[in-house]
């Protein structure tokens, strides 16, 4: 009996350490609050526990327990369920919207992390069952490490170059470079923007990036992480100085105009370089036989 | 559920110095003296209604919401 205590106690401290170090609350994660952060640990607490348990149950043979413990897994698709209610509520009182296409993305990588502790603890505890405790120290490390590495998708530097565009007018015509942006008529407006707007060129490296950036989801996702950072100058009734993002239709590049409260073009660069390329949004042309054909 | 309703990518104002290039639809047609007069009730109206001055580079600004 002493020997599954202590295969169950490794498998929940990897799988929940494995949940606490993916659980990063910087400037675009969510959940930023304190209350938020303990529901998930809670969640990953108990994924762990079930990973953990699921080796000795085997073992002893308990067949039906396996068998109560994938019906227990189900209950983790409720996670995805309330991350996306919770943040598809909070986008109405928004300014900057995420967009839905960034909320399933959040809301599914809450999931998956979940599944991740899972595995975590599994492995570890049938480490520990197999070998002993000492190897927990190794099998729980490795596996918190591919889980995060795994995780770590594509960003948006891996595809796209970002360049610096520049701000300019063509008559009412509001310009990065050769991308038309929008229609501004008032000159105070004009002449806010010339003054402070910064304008970036995102110029995709192949044809699956063209697509990628065509997502109107994943341009809202590039505009809300650049604002979640940098500031706008929006507000309820003036929505003049709105950032968008906008194709250039023949070449395929975005033009992104932005007025932030913190002017500072190199880091606004460097934070569309770290956008994450959202799910939804990947282009997959290459991937075909005519989308290949097609591209050259 | 959302309960505010809003007229949404609709003008809601035309201001304008030269009549003759706007006339009839649903929407309020603010004239104005000289392009001074014209751009200072555009931004005034575009505050108030939480819009967006839209230039047809023929004398007629348009706010609309989008």
């Amino acid at each position: 009996m002493d020997n599954y205590l202590i295969v169950i106690v490794c498998g929940i401290v990897a799988g929940f350490l494995a949940r606490w170090i993916t659980l990063r609350s910087d400037y675009r994660h969510y959940p930023t609050y304190p209350h938020g952060q303990l529901v998930h640990l809670a969640v990953g607490f108990i994924a762990a526990s079930l990973g953990a348990v699921a080796v000795p149950a085997i073992m002893k043979p308990d067949f039906v327990a396996v068998t109560f413990l994938v019906l227990a897994a189900q209950q983790f698709r409720d996670i995805r369920n309330m991350e996306r209610e919770t943040l598809t509520r909070l986008e109405e009182t928004k300014l900057i919207r995420r967009g839905t296409d960034y909320i399933e993305g959040i809301a599914r990588v809450f999931e998956a992390r979940n599944y991740l502790v899972i595995i975590t603890a599994l492995i570890t505890s049938l480490v520990v069952y197999r070998w002993g405790w000492p190897f927990a120290f190794i099998a729980g490390p490795i596996c918190i490490f591919l889980s995060t590495l795994l995780m770590s998708g594509q960003r948006l530097g891996d595809i796209a170059e970002v360049v610096p565009g520049k701000v300019h007018f063509q008559g009412s015509l509001l310009m990065v470079e050769d991308v038309i942006i929008m229609n501004v008529a008032l000159p105070q407006t004009k002449e806010k923007i010339l003054k402070e707007g910064m304008g970036v060129l995102i110029k995709p490296k192949n044809d699956d990036a063209r697509l990628t950036l065509d997502a109107p989801g994943q341009r809202q996702a590039i505009i809300h992480d650049v604002v979640s950072i940098l500031g706008s100058k929006v507000d309820i009734a003036e929505p003049d100085l709105m950032p968008l993002a906008r194709k250039q239709v023949d070449k395929g590049y975005l033009g992104l105009f932005i007025v932030a409260n913190e002017p500072d073009l190199d880091y606004l660069m460097e934070i569309i370089r770290k956008v994450p390329v959202l799910e939804s949004a990947r282009g997959t042309a290459l991937k075909s036989y005519f989308g290949r054909k097609a591209a050259d | 559920m959302n309960l505010d309703v809003s007229l949404k990518e609709a003008i809601l104002a035309v201001v304008t110095r030269n009549p003759a290039k706007v006339g009839g639809g649903g929407c309020p047609i603010f004239l104005a003296q000289d392009q001074e007069e014209m751009e200072k009730t555009a931004l005034l109206l575009a505050r108030i209604l939480g819009g967006i001055v839209h230039d047809l580079e023929n004398d007629v600004f348009i706010i609309v919401r989008h």
